[in-house]
């Protein structure tokens, strides 16, 4: 796998540097590229979607630059393809999130607000006996759960922790694609898992040694 | 499986060196940023905050060089602050590699900027960085001020509605410091902590006065902190990251083992 080819989409939304140096630090011999020209995506190995920010401003680019094609032809190809935190939550099918986005809807799912939700209002955060209310964003190391084996989760713990910040949760319409949950005042999907696609609510780039192996995972993962 | 409090260590640079002041005045040094950040990464903190003190423009390319260097080397959220007024200044650190940006006296100057910024790049990125000191006296309801230039200039703002609307305005994040207590080793301002930590729905990180590894507890359980940053008592080898992680799990706080 030395000489295969990484390429970080970039719609101009977030620290995509980050995303590539980490590449760099698990897979050395691979050629990572950051780039939004539509052959040089097609034509890599893998294929990662970040992104950060609002939404309503990233689908905006995702279109602008004709993103959904290149996506659509990924599946086809069964390109392995990896969704970053709003990269996960462009490919369900909308957000309540900037007024009701659309989003690509290549899986079944809501990106919903914890702000908005009845349980999460009246949830008083564990995380000590003080029993504070519960902060937006969700920002900081929370644990997944494996709910699913996958070959994206090779030596990573059930339960490791993950660097999340993110204020919109993913409600899986069918719960059998969630293949990671983690509980923030409610149970939400940190990881999905469709075909080709391996989608994380987390920042695998900046969630240390699990982030790394996760990332080590998906530049051997075989669809 | 809650959530973990974080444990930030804070790395104050002043032309490519880490320092830290006493009151913002008596400055030591304590080594190369990026050796710092790595060592620090290895001991699993949960992020790290740059905070460039550096008067001069011309230390500007400096602090980039060195973000990038350790953007390239720690794979743990990364927050820059000092010196950020312009749009430009935030893209320039988060092209280096900064996750979060931290905007101090500038929001001060012109709150607006706040806005712009959040709106340009996402709350999550913003972070307003808040040095209060107390202006109440003794027997009087208590009261904190903004202050600015290192706690030299009072700019008439009270600290809870400062919070509030940097909150309102996009801020995703506050990073409360106490200049009272900051360099002192007393611990933190808890009833500053702990106000702002009530005012607002964004989480908010205790910055200032931390001494020993009970005023980190203190902060979480009293202060209502979502996160604790600390200089000195990592810097100058008194607790470790890991050591503080265990003494708060012990206490009962959830962090990140």
């Amino acid at each position: 796998m030395s000489n295969q080819t990484i390429a970080v989409i970039d719609y101009g939304m977030g620290n995509l540097h980050s995303v590539a140096s980490a590449l760099e630090h698990v897979a050395p011999s691979t050629n990572i590229i950051v780039t939004s020209d539509v052959s040089a995506i097609l034509s890599a190995d893998r294929v990662i979607l970040p992104g950060v920010g609002a939404i309503g401003d990233c689908m905006a680019e995702i279109r602008r630059l004709g993103i959904p094609d290149i996506i659509q032809q990924l599946n086809a190809k069964n390109t392995p393809l990896l969704g970053i935190c709003v990269g996960m939550q462009a490919l369900m099918h909308s957000s309540e999130e900037s007024g009701g986005t659309p989003c690509l809807d290549l899986i079944g799912g809501q990106v919903k607000s914890f702000s908005r939700n009845a349980v999460f209002a009246v949830s008083r955060d564990e995380s000590c006996d003080s029993m504070e209310r519960l902060k937006v964003p969700h920002m900081g190391w929370n644990q997944v759960q494996h709910n699913n084996a996958h070959p994206m989760w090779v030596n990573i713990e059930n339960n490791s922790r993950f660097y999340f910040v993110h204020s919109y949760y993913l409600d899986l319409q069918d719960k059998s694609a969630g293949v990671g949950q983690a509980h923030y005042g409610i149970d939400f999907t940190a990881a999905v898992a469709f075909k080709n696609i391996f989608a994380v609510q987390f920042h695998p780039e900046k969630s240390h040694s699990n982030g790394l192996q996760l990332l080590k995972n998906f530049v051997n993962w075989q669809v | 499986m809650p959530l973990a409090k974080r444990i930030i260590p804070c790395l104050d640079v002043d032309k490519g060196r880490v320092v830290k002041g006493v009151q913002f005045v008596d400055i030591r040094d304590a080594g190369d940023p990026v050796e710092v950040a790595k060592k620090y990464n290895e001991q699993g903190a949960d992020e790290i905050t740059f905070l460039d003190i550096t008067a001069s423009h011309e230390g500007r390319e400096t602090t980039i060089h060195t973000v990038e260097k350790i953007a390239s080397q720690v794979f743990i959220p990364l927050t820059v602050g000092g010196g950020i007024r312009t749009l430009n200044d935030i893209r320039m650190m988060l092209n280096a590699g900064a996750d979060k940006v931290g905007i101090n006296s500038a929001a001060v100057t012109n709150p607006e900027f706040v806005k712009e910024a959040a709106s340009k790049f996402g709350s999550q990125c913003i972070v307003v960085a808040i040095d209060a000191k107390k202006v109440s006296q003794e027997g009087e309801p208590l009261k904190w001020e903004i202050f600015t230039h290192g706690g030299r200039k009072p700019t008439g703002l009270d600290a809870i509605e400062w919070a509030k609307r940097m909150t309102a305005y996009g801020a995703g994040e506050i990073l409360l410091t106490s200049m009272d207590q900051d360099g002192m080793k007393n611990g933190f301002d808890l009833a500053l902590t702990r106000a702002i930590s009530d005012a607002v729905s964004v989480p908010v990180i205790a910055s200032g006065g931390v001494g020993n590894l009970q005023h980190l507890v203190d902060g979480v359980k009293q202060g209502g902190a979502d996160a604790v940053l600390a200089a000195s008592i990592f810097h100058f080898g008194e607790f470790t990251v890991p050591e503080a992680k265990e003494y708060m799990d012990k206490q009962g706080v959830e962090v990140r083992l």
